[in-house]
């Protein structure tokens, strides 16, 4: 419809036909809003992935816990002294993901390590108690996790994450 | 779509493209280049309406199915939670429930367009048996999807329809068992139903794809009947009807969206917000109201094989209409008997339709009869003869002649086309209101609710004090499944903080388990919680209430209605009138008689209710005044109690109500705008071509 002339002087008619096509666009960009936004989580998925609570009394030195938050697998590791030391004396520098055992454990309660349960690199689900680092083992491409539930080798680019939790009592965690 | 197309893309890629697969050929010689009569009226956009409207009922469609579950018991629930819990569920599933009647309500009138054009006569009887084909397959696919929800009405409507088939001779039995999947309408039913309702869409849009090649091969008719002959009879699709057509459909999607954001009970049936109970049929089983007028024929006839014989016939006669009527001249605007006729038969349909959601007795079933002789006569009889004895009015040379002719009196068209819509509609459409029972209970008066209307939103201090009303009183015996703890602090809810709704839930004690001894426990309650259920299961309510389990209330607000009656119905419709079940609730609450009037006994065991349809209801008086303090200093009247409790259930069954008004009120300014827009655009394009 534009012509030469009309695009060097716009006209009224110009001017109707760019408000119509840019109220087509809000209009269909309006809509298509809600077609998206109903695949993200619903309420009531929202509303159960409320924060959990966990007694940590059953679970003795050296034994390991999984529950499930959100759907994911967290383990709860009841440390030993063993892996504590071996956690906390590595050498940072020969880390893929430098992090000290420190900043992966809650201070004053070293013994308990909390971390989802779910392969950086690619959502496995690695084995406890297994592997060359006393730590977490993935059975789908080899990847190893230490003590401390950090990558020591295999593809995985970064180390277990560590769910928000806190300690309500010496005994019990809220995890979320 | 007709011949190889001389179009040439100037750009290489799609030049590439082009030599390879002439895709934008087609597209263009399609809907940009293709030659459309320049006489065609707004009639004609009912064809790009029903593009839309497939288009539209299968991407909510596609949707929807992403969070319902085609099993019998969960299929009910998958429904409420999608319009609960699910981000804008509610606006998807109005969407589509209500894009169903407009898919109906817009092909009813594309086929009396073409009824009263005589778009059927050659060379379009193709293009015509296409169409009818396609309507057969929605009314098979509008359907199904009524029976997905798997609420009362959608149950027994499986039972009905597909009991039709039982009236074939010798296979009938066969046919029905083969159709259910089982020896009743059950889970493979609504399974097979959900399989069938995801696929017949697309059938349909194939089908869609041969009626338009069919119409490209043929050329449009148009209002005047004659061919295109010149050059001057025609303008080019593009930009000429594409954009009459976008102004078509904006003007549609106003109607549309009366009916998504306020109105999208008025078209449903309260029973089928009753989960499906193979064990009671609802008082009156009424098809939705697009199906009315076949389901009148259906009812006339009073023998079961002649009946189904008869329903399907008024379907498959359209077939053979380019036949039947054998009159040269097309357009009935220059067949003045025809014109007539055409406009009776009209009546003749709307008039079946309304007998159809009628209780089939007395004045009803002879009017049926006597409108189903008038159906079939009009085309076995009234249009062969006017073929043989009708003298038309001369017909225009070409269409620019009849352009020319009438250049005077258009402005006018596009708003009655805009009102005939909504009239039609609101006739239409709320005939099935009527088809509400009246069993001897008194009408409940209409109350004024402050959730009413196009700006309703709920009374905090009201909903507040009805939660106090269900907790103290009702929860003894009703429960509320469909309502979590967490949903009194949603907008538009009660008001309460996620803290009072975290205190309120935990003086709940909530079954949970099994944990790790493998033992269930009880816990207190959270805000993901629902509302416990006062008895484990329905035997249990039942035997602990004389016999019939309390119903659950978190639909109890749109699961019941009563009748409006014509033609309260029609106003309803502009009134945004949807508060029939608030009105019945109160009114049962505060119902009750100590003593029935003289004359009148009810059975042992039950109570008497002036407006219970029946008059003998299972539940006692359940209020009384003083029964429950309010703090806010609120009458302790059963009155207040009964509106509050209302209230308060009304919110339960709708809890986006206040979100549906809102958004609805932002889509209508936006809607009228763009409507606006689109006419003075649509009027600036045609001024070069008139």
């Amino acid at each position: 419809m534009t012509t030469a002339s009309s695009a060097d002087h716009p006209t009224r008619r110009d001017f109707l036909f760019v408000a119509t096509g840019a109220a087509a666009a809000v209009g269909a960009a309006a809509t298509v809003w809600p077609l998206v936004a109903q695949m993200n989580p619903d309420a009531a998925t929202i509303a159960a992935g409320a924060p959990i609570q966990v007694d940590l009394t059953p679970i003795a030195e050296g034994q390991d816990i999984k529950v499930f938050w959100r759907g994911k697998p967290i383990y709860i590791s009841h440390r030993t002294k063993k892996q504590i030391e071996e956690a906390q004396k590595v050498p940072l520098s020969s880390l893929p993901d430098p992090q000290p055992d420190s900043a992966r454990v809650k201070s004053g309660h070293d013994q308990w390590l909390v971390v989802i349960g779910i392969c950086t690199h690619l959502g496995c689900i690695p084995i406890a108690h297994e592997g060359n680092y006393d730590g977490f083992f993935c059975p789908c491409h080899g990847s190893q996790y230490d003590s401390s539930g950090r990558i020591r080798q295999g593809p995985a680019p970064a180390n277990l994450a560590v769910p928000p939790y806190a300690f309500l009592s010496d005994t019990k965690i809220q995890i979320g | 779509m007709s011949g190889p197309s001389d179009f040439q893309p100037s750009n290489p890629a799609l030049k590439w493209i082009e030599r390879r697969l002439p895709i934008f050929g087609l597209i263009h010689s399609s809907f940009v280049a293709y030659p459309t009569p320049r006489n065609l009226n707004y009639w004609w956009t009912f064809g790009a309406i029903l593009s839309m409207m497939l288009g539209l009922q299968i991407l909510t469609g596609v949707i929807l199915a992403m969070h319902y579950t085609p099993h019998a018991d969960l299929a009910f629930k998958s429904v409420e939670l999608i319009v609960r819990d699910v981000n804008y569920g509610w606006l998807l599933r109005n969407m589509h429930a209500a894009g169903a009647s407009m898919f109906f309500f817009a092909v009813y009138i594309h086929m009396f367009r073409g009824l009263y054009y005589g778009s059927y006569k050659e060379p379009r009887e193709v293009l015509w048996i296409l169409g009818v084909i396609i309507y057969l397959l929605m009314m098979a696919t509008g359907f199904m999807g009524y029976v997905l929800p798997w609420g009362q009405m959608s149950f027994w409507g499986a039972t009905v329809i597909t009991n039709l088939f039982s009236a074939v001779p010798y296979f009938g039995e066969s046919i029905v068992t083969l159709l259910w999947g089982g020896y009743s309408v059950g889970n493979p039913t609504l399974n097979r139903f959900f399989s069938l309702h995801y696929l017949l869409p697309f059938v349909i849009a194939g089908v869609v794809v041969l009626h338009i090649w069919a119409l490209h091969v043929a050329g449009q008719n148009n209002p005047a009947g004659v061919e295109a002959k010149t050059e001057k009879d025609t303008v080019p699709f593009t930009p000429y009807a594409t954009i009459k057509d976008a102004f078509g459909v904006s003007c549609f999607l106003i109607f549309f969206a009366w009916f998504i954001f306020y109105m999208p009970n008025y078209l449903g049936d309260a029973d089928n917000y009753i989960p499906a109970n193979p064990g009671v049929t609802p008082a009156h089983i009424v098809p939705e109201w697009y199906y009315l007028p076949f389901y009148a024929i259906l009812r006339s006839i009073p023998n079961k094989l002649a009946g189904v014989v008869a329903m399907f016939s008024a379907i498959i006669i359209l077939c053979f209409l380019p036949w039947l009527d054998s009159a040269r001249t097309r357009s009935s605007k220059y067949r003045p008997l025809a014109k007539q006729f055409f406009w009776i038969f009209v009546v003749v349909c709307i008039g079946l339709g309304y007998l159809g959601s009628q209780p089939p007795e007395g004045i009803y079933v002879i009017a049926g009869r006597i409108l189903t002789v008038c159906y079939f006569a009009y085309f076995l009889i009234v249009l062969p003869l006017l073929a043989r004895i009708e003298t038309p009015r001369p017909v225009p040379n070409s269409i620019a002649d009849d352009v020319l002719a009438k250049s005077k009196g258009r402005a006018a068209t596009a708003a009655s086309v805009v009102l005939a819509l909504v009239l039609a509609g609101g006739l239409f459409a709320g005939s099935i209101q009527n088809a509400k029972a009246e069993e001897g209970g008194d009408t409940p008066p209409a109350l004024s609710w402050s959730f009413s209307g196009p700006f309703g939103k709920y009374d905090r201090g009201s909903l507040q004090r009805g939660l106090k009303v269900y907790k103290e009183v009702c929860s003894a015996c009703h429960s509320l499944n469909y309502v979590a703890f967490r949903n009194l602090a949603d907008p538009g809810g009660p008001g309460y903080s996620e803290a009072q709704a975290a205190a309120f839930a935990s003086e709940y004690k909530i079954k949970d388990g099994p944990n790790d001894q493998g033992e269930m426990f009880e816990r207190p309650g959270r805000t993901a919680d629902y509302f416990p259920a006062p008895f484990p299961n329905e035997q249990a309510a039942a035997a602990a209430n004389g016999g019939k389990a309390p119903p659950d209330l978190s639909l109890m607000a749109k699961a019941r209605s009563y009748k409006r009656g014509f033609p309260q119905f029609v106003f309803d419709f502009f009134t945004q009138y949807q508060e029939q079940g608030p009105d019945y609730v109160d009114a049962i609450l505060q119902g009750f008689e100590d003593k029935p009037p003289a004359g009148v006994t009810v059975p042992e065991g039950t109570y008497y209710n002036k407006f219970f349809p029946g008059h003998a209801i299972k539940m006692p008086k359940p209020l009384s005044d003083g029964q429950v303090t309010f703090d806010d200093g609120a009458p302790a009247t059963v009155k207040q109690y009964a509106h509050d409790v209302t209230t308060f259930l009304m919110w339960a069954a709708e809890p986006h109500m206040e979100a549906r008004k809102r958004i609805g009120m932002q889509v209508f300014v936006f809607l009228i705008i763009f409507a606006f827009l689109m006419y003075f655009t649509k009027r600036k394009v045609w001024a070069d071509a008139h």
